[in-house]
């Protein structure tokens, strides 16, 4: 992946997608999350990375309900989003995926699929639709497979995929809502480099002209893909900022000991 | 598009197979004529809708309730009233409608205990449905008025005017009333599970976490389904109490809970049809071979603990892969071995059969002579040469199944990876 790609900025319209404010967890008595506060721009790519155990998948937990925060505040299109829960947050227009592959292992890819797609089309709970008669969600099924590149695996059971095919499968569960802001949690966590460069190129396709929020271990990775990083380290964002200032910044640099970015 | 060629062949299979599921219905007393036999296929009609409403939340679900006796009896005590009054003339309903009556109450109790219930999923919901079953059974004898205490409540079918020379006195019109809700239902529960809720309900089985991620409440998605689970059940329990003409604590019972999850599992949960198959097995077990044998509920157990172990997918998946087996041309390599372990089985069976028998015979002995009847066959039970063929005849199926065994499950695995290779190259290709 060419580094100068991301150093275009991005079209961002300068309002706030999703924003944190002093947020907190405590895990018992230790603090995980020690005052995270973070903007993330509308149609920003913005990756999250830090070290080990810094907190990056607690914070993504937080932002999309899975846990309760402990104090702060997260707002998503300007609106409080603080305690409520998973599915609440993503009828809001928040969808986010799983670090470890967490799909449903008993239905077809595209059953997986159309199921992510039927709230946000509003046949919600309903048992006087007949779902092959849903035009609209068998359109939008065929077009995210079509995206993600399964087409020729829709009537494979989701359990027996590949582990890539796995992975593009988690994401094509977390667009297909059409949420507007996407969370990724380490989407090309576990692959090759040459399943990574796809990963890569798979998420810039699908998540255009969308928020992405991610956390990713690559660092080639998020030099490519992200317009902005922050930095979490024990808890907290050290710095936010575009690519080339977080590589030249000496507190970062510090966090990472042992780990110069030239390499990546 | 070609999506819709591709599907139209599968539609018109499933026409078909609902209309000859339908023609079945309506020629099966025509064939089995004898009273004993309507008797046995009304009580499978009845058990299947049962069984179906069962697999709505187990099944399709992901619930495991111990207590789903409680929507089918309850339904069944409301529905055997509404007769009661409909005989007095306080109301007017049509028989025919009974069910309804039984299905509305289900459906009532399903709100009122599935509230409750679905709280909780995984083993607490079982657990909890455990407590509700204990408790309502308790609470049906604690109320003679409304529940009729030990007796239950009796009535009589035969009320009002025949309608087109339908009372309902014959059994054989019972029969049809029967096969009818068991037919609608049927089809009710499964265009059910092609609605967004149903496939829903099966997305929140496989991964309810990953269901709150795209924007459902997973515990409105198990009530939900269990209340529309409790309405099929209580049509279940309308049907019982017009062919029986009494309900009584027993239908609430976790016996009554207990078989339907047995009916289920044998039939195959994963499988829509499985159930149906279940029911059937479970009705000729409960009813046709209890009067062949005391040892009817050994015989049954014997079998759902084979099926738990060896056929966790019911006998719904034991006959898709022998057809899958059949589809790909690879039956010839099967027939031996499978004629080995079946004549080994044979055996084996025969064996415990004859153990069983003269066991129940000695220890229950219901009748003053030592002599018990297997296969026609009599055996003296207190005599040392029946035993001692019995035991050979049960350590020579043992040896025999044990060979035959391995070969067959050898020559099994063998055609499974070649069907599967053949699947992966079709798709590679």
């Amino acid at each position: 992946m060419a580094e100068h790609e991301s150093t275009a900025m991005p079209p961002v319209s300068g309002a706030t997608a999703l924003k944190l404010t002093d947020v907190r967890k405590h895990f018992g008595k230790t603090e995980i999350i020690r005052g995270v506060t973070l903007d993330v721009r509308k149609g920003e790519r913005h990756a999250i990375i830090g070290p080990n155990g810094a907190g990056k998948s607690t914070l993504f937990n937080l932002i999309s309900g899975r846990f309760p925060v402990t104090a702060g505040r997260i707002e998503l299109d300007g609106r409080d989003i603080t305690g409520l829960a998973p599915f609440e947050i993503n009828r809001r227009g928040l969808s986010r995926s799983f670090q470890i592959t967490n799909i449903f292992h008993r239905l077809s890819v595209y059953e997986n699929i159309r199921c992510a797609t039927l709230y946000a089309l509003g046949y919600r709970y309903s048992f006087w639709h007949r779902l092959s008669k849903l035009a609209d969600a068998a359109e939008r099924t065929e077009h995210i497979l079509q995206r993600i590149g399964l087409q020729h695996r829709r009537d494979a059971l989701a359990g027996l995929l590949t582990y890539a095919e796995q992975r593009a499968l988690e994401i094509g569960i977390t667009i297909a809502s059409g949420a507007e802001v996407i969370l990724l949690d380490e989407p090309t966590a576990g692959m090759s480099r040459s399943e990574s460069d796809h990963a890569v190129e798979l998420i810039m396709r699908v998540t255009e002209g969308k928020t992405l929020v991610m956390v990713e271990h690559d660092m080639s990775v998020v030099f490519g893909l992200a317009h902005r990083i922050s930095v979490v380290v024990y808890g907290q964002v050290i710095a936010t900022d575009v690519p080339a200032s977080i590589k030249s910044n000496r507190a970062v640099q510090e966090a990472y000991l042992g780990t110069t970015f030239a390499d990546a | 598009m070609s999506r819709t060629l591709r599907f139209a062949p599968y539609n018109v299979g499933r026409w078909l197979v609902w209309g000859l599921t339908a023609i079945l219905f309506a020629i099966l007393p025509l064939v089995f004529t004898k009273g004993f036999a309507i008797t046995l296929l009304s009580q499978m009609g009845i058990m299947i809708v049962f069984a179906l409403s069962y697999n709505m939340i187990f099944g399709q679900g992901g619930m495991l309730s111990f207590g789903h006796a409680v929507y089918s009896g309850l339904g069944a005590f409301f529905a055997i009233h509404a007769m009661n009054w409909v005989g007095d003339g306080l109301v007017w309903i049509p028989i025919s409608l009974i069910p309804l009556v039984g299905g509305v109450f289900g459906a009532v109790f399903g709100v009122i205990f599935g509230y409750v219930t679905t709280k909780k999923s995984g083993v607490p919901f079982a657990m909890i449905t455990l407590g509700i079953g204990e408790m309502v059974f308790a609470a049906v004898l604690m109320f003679p008025g409304f529940f009729g205490g030990e007796g239950g409540i009796s009535t009589d079918r035969v009320v009002g005017e025949p309608f087109l020379g339908i009372s309902y006195g014959p059994a054989v019109q019972v029969y049809y009333l029967i096969a009818v809700w068991c037919f609608v239902s049927m089809l009710a529960m499964f265009a059910f599970s092609r609605t967004p809720l149903g496939r829903i309900s099966n997305a929140v089985r496989d991964n309810p976490e990953r269901a709150e991620f795209i924007g459902y409440n997973t515990q409105r998605v198990r009530f939900l389904v269990v209340v529309a689970s409790a309405f099929f059940a209580g049509i279940a329990g309308g049907l019982s109490a017009i062919n029986f003409e009494i309900v009584t604590a027993e239908n609430v019972s976790a016996l009554r809970s207990g078989g339907v999850l047995l009916a289920t599992f044998i039939g195959g949960a994963m499988f829509f049809f499985g159930p149906v198959l279940g029911a059937v097995i479970f009705i000729y077990f409960a009813v046709a071979l209890s009067e062949f044998t005391d040892a009817w509920q050994f015989y049954l157990g014997v079998f759902f603990v084979l099926t738990v172990m060896y056929a966790p997918g019911g006998v719904a998946s034991l006959i898709l892969m022998n057809l899958r087996v059949a589809r790909f041309g690879l039956f010839n390599r099967l027939w031996t071995p499978y004629a080995k372990v079946l004549a080994a089985s044979a055996v084996l069976l025969a064996g415990v059969i004859m153990v069983v028998e003269m066991s129940y015979h000695l220890t229950l002995g219901m009748s003053m002579s030592d002599t018990v009847s297997v296969f026609g066959i009599d055996l003296d039970a207190r005599g040392a040469m029946a035993w001692i063929a019995a035991a050979l005849i049960l350590a020579a199926g043992g040896w025999l199944f044990s060979l035959t065994r391995r070969h067959f499950m050898d020559a099994w695995g063998g055609v499974q990876t070649m069907i599967e290779d053949r699947i992966k190259r079709e798709q590679g290709a």
